[in-house]
């Protein structure tokens, strides 16, 4: 019995040991600190040096092409049905042609926006999509140019990587409810989420906070404003969200809490660094770009590309972040594509979009359309 | 030398006649007494026989309801899939109602009905305990040490699920029941109140229990380390000093002064043990309905340091550009 216990203790003690080992995943030193407030406030962004290099590595922007030859004709006398990039000279627009396919469809190649057929042809959805993706462009890097993207600016390349559709992407959650005759409650919550650090805090935050310009200033903001009770406060289920979108925050942008808070008091706008101030633009930034350029994208989209709840794919902090706190290593992507930094070519989406309910994607191309006359 | 260190106890006395101790005026007890090596290994090697009575029976029932309750709606969650249900089995909890339900008896009942109902039976549970618990200590000729410090944790459970709760106005200030939910809750709660470390009856809460560990380990150590002098036998020592408490006391008196009594130690233990939940729930009720914002608090009077500026003046940017929407 004793002898037996002993054994079955010893082996019981060995699997546990290995399972730690090999599950928990473990960093090692060195480490690589970047100190961010007054010393002893434990004001820190501590990571590994390998994780930091990788990191580094992993958002490396690409070279820009060649500049064009200056001069020429300009691309909307070229070219037909040419919406945003008219004023472009046609050598100029075809440079970034060939820019935008390296960064957004390298393998599918022009195909996978035109009718090789006919160039002008609007009928693939992804043509549509990317006109207003090029006006969202323009949108940021001049709108949003003071206040978050600075000099850096954004290209296509800053959320897609080579990809058609951004590795960080939301929909709305659809929760357990889906497809079972049931109704649990789970109060959108308790469930291991990966994009709320594997916690048990909600994780329909983005929906909460991320697609509309008109949520209230105070949505996230659930401490008091006074030491004594002097209203009625926020329950702490709104703290447990607020919690939740500063979990993804953080993991968005592979920082901690105290790259922005010196969190012996998170609300204290004067204890905090100047990256706080940016973040709160930048989720202003996001709002603005669900609503005014994912959102109207619904019926251009085809149901594919919709998430569980038929919603179209929207951004958070991470597609462009991308795990670093500043997206491609801050690298100034848009000098050297100065027609993608704005002002918006046209506000509204641009006219003559097909527009097609979301059932039948492939709607048939505009016969009226002719073909591109050929370069010279 | 390893003899004394180790965790398990070495030496199991197994008498022929079972140990039926002080004969007592209502001795309701069930079950045959027999031994066993696994509990020897940790305690007495003599397993019963258990005294039970209606108090024990109905709250063990009551206990039952909870857990059950509390696990079926866990299982819910997972749309009663087992497998999800043992994975996520640390995530899953039975909230509280919703904030707009307020202090209402009965929500329905998967909008929190079930958490007032579990809530119910768990609190009748250990408050049935609590009688017994008192209830036994009296026959046998005890003090009530034992039931008044179990007293103290349920004052905090009851100031966190109950006292607090009505005072806010709203069960949906209450903890969830579920593991890493009430964890992450307890963070939110602390979020959400301006940091509860700059609340001064938290701190308390934190010296007693830290210091109750530091005495635990300290008296612990030193009765094993005296136990080959028969000091584990402490009661007797109290009584006859014989060489296993002269040593015990001398070793404290040589390395720090001052000694604690073989008595005295206890008295340290059993009030640094109680106050850690009775300043805790002090710290919990004054939160939200006396002090909203601790940091603001620990501010006004002088608690919390100023640091120097390291970047320039950080405002507020929705106070600079309202509503900003381009």
């Amino acid at each position: 019995m004793r002898t037996l216990l002993a054994v079955a203790g010893a082996v019981a003690a060995l699997f546990l040991t290995i399972a730690m080992l090999g599950t928990a995943g473990w960093t090692r030193p060195p480490m690589a600190q970047q100190q961010t407030g007054f010393r002893g406030t434990a004001m820190d962004v501590i990571e590994t040096k390998a994780n930091k290099a990788a990191k580094i590595e992993a958002n490396q922007a690409p070279a820009p092409a060649d500049p064009a030859e200056p001069g020429g004709e300009k691309a909307s006398a070229v070219y037909e049905n040419v919406k945003v990039l008219g004023d472009l000279s046609a050598d100029n627009f075809n440079r970034l042609m060939a820019s935008m396919t390296e960064w957004v469809a390298p393998e599918q190649g022009c195909t996978y926006c035109h009718n090789t057929e006919n160039m002008a042809d609007d009928s693939l959805y992804q043509k549509r999509v990317a006109r207003r993706m090029l006006q969202m462009v323009q949108h940021i890097n001049s709108t949003w140019k003071e206040n978050h993207v600075h000099e850096a600016g954004v290209t296509c390349y800053t959320c897609h990587r080579g990809q058609p559709v951004p590795k960080n992407i939301w929909f709305e959650n659809p929760g357990p409810n889906a497809g079972h005759g049931v109704i649990p409650r789970n109060n959108g919550q308790n469930v291991a989420s990966p994009q709320v650090g594997l916690t048990s805090l909600p994780y329909g935050v983005y929906a909460a906070f991320y697609a509309h310009k008109n949520t209230p200033e105070d949505a996230i903001r659930v401490n008091a404003t006074s030491a004594l009770p002097e209203t009625k406060g926020k329950p702490i289920q709104d703290a447990e969200k607020t919690f939740a979108i500063m979990i993804s925050m953080a993991q968005s942008l592979g920082v901690n809490c105290t790259y922005c808070h010196n969190t012996r008091s998170v609300a204290d706008w004067s204890t905090s660094t100047p990256n706080r101030v940016a973040a709160w633009h930048g989720i202003r930034m996001v709002r603005d770009l669900n609503e005014d350029y994912m959102l109207p994208l619904s019926s251009t989209l085809p149901p594919n590309r919709h998430g569980p709840m038929g919603d179209v794919p929207k951004m958070n902090c991470a597609t462009c972040h991308n795990g670093a706190n500043k997206p491609l290593n801050g690298a100034h992507v848009v000098e050297a594509y100065p027609e993608l930094a704005g002002p918006v070519a046209s506000a509204d989406m641009p006219a003559g979009v097909p527009v097609q309910p979301a059932t039948a994607p492939a709607a048939a191309p505009d016969p009226a359309m002719p073909a591109p006359a050929p370069k010279p | 030398m390893a003899y004394y260190q180790n965790i398990i106890t070495q030496v199991q006395v197994r008498p022929i006649e079972p140990e039926h101790g002080v004969p007592v005026a209502v001795d309701a007890r069930w079950g045959t007494p027999f031994h066993s090596y696994l509990m020897g290994l940790i305690g007495n090697a003599q397993v019963g026989p258990i005294y039970i009575g209606y108090l024990g029976a109905l709250s063990f029932a009551c206990g039952l309801i909870a857990f059950e309750i509390i696990g079926l709606n866990m299982w819910a969650s997972v749309n009663w899939d087992p497998i999800q249900f043992v994975r996520q089995l640390p995530w899953l909890a039975l909230e509280p109602p919703r904030p707009q339900y307020g202090l209402r008896i009965l929500p329905p009942l998967n909008e929190g009905g079930w958490w007032l109902i579990a809530g119910f039976f768990l609190t009748a549970s250990i408050l049935l305990w609590w009688v017994r618990l008192y209830r036994r200590a009296a026959a046998l000729g005890l003090g009530k040490h034992v039931p008044w410090a179990f007293a103290s944790a349920i004052w905090l459970y009851l100031v966190l699920g109950f006292i607090r709760p009505i005072m806010m106005g709203s069960w949906s200030e209450a903890v969830p029941f579920g593991i890493f939910p009430h964890l992450d809750w307890t963070a939110a709660f602390s979020l959400r109140y301006g940091n509860l470390f700059y609340n001064p009856f938290h701190m308390l809460s934190i010296v007693f229990l830290y210091g109750s560990t530091l005495l635990f380990a300290m008296h612990g150590g030193t009765i094993l380390a005296v136990s080959r002098y028969g000091g584990e036998r402490e009661i007797d020592q109290i009584v006859d000093r014989g060489t296993a408490t002269e040593r015990a006391a001398l070793f404290w008196r040589w390395t720090m002064g001052f000694n604690a009594t073989m008595e005295s130690v206890h008295r340290w233990a059993w009030w640094f043990a109680v106050l850690t939940t009775l300043t805790g729930g002090i710290g919990i009720l004054l939160t939200g309905t006396v002090v909203d914002n601790w940091y603001l608090w620990a501010v006004k009077h002088g608690v919390a340091p100023s640091y120097p500026q390291v970047y320039g003046p950080i405002v507020d940017p929705s106070s600079v550009a309202p509503s900003v929407h381009p």
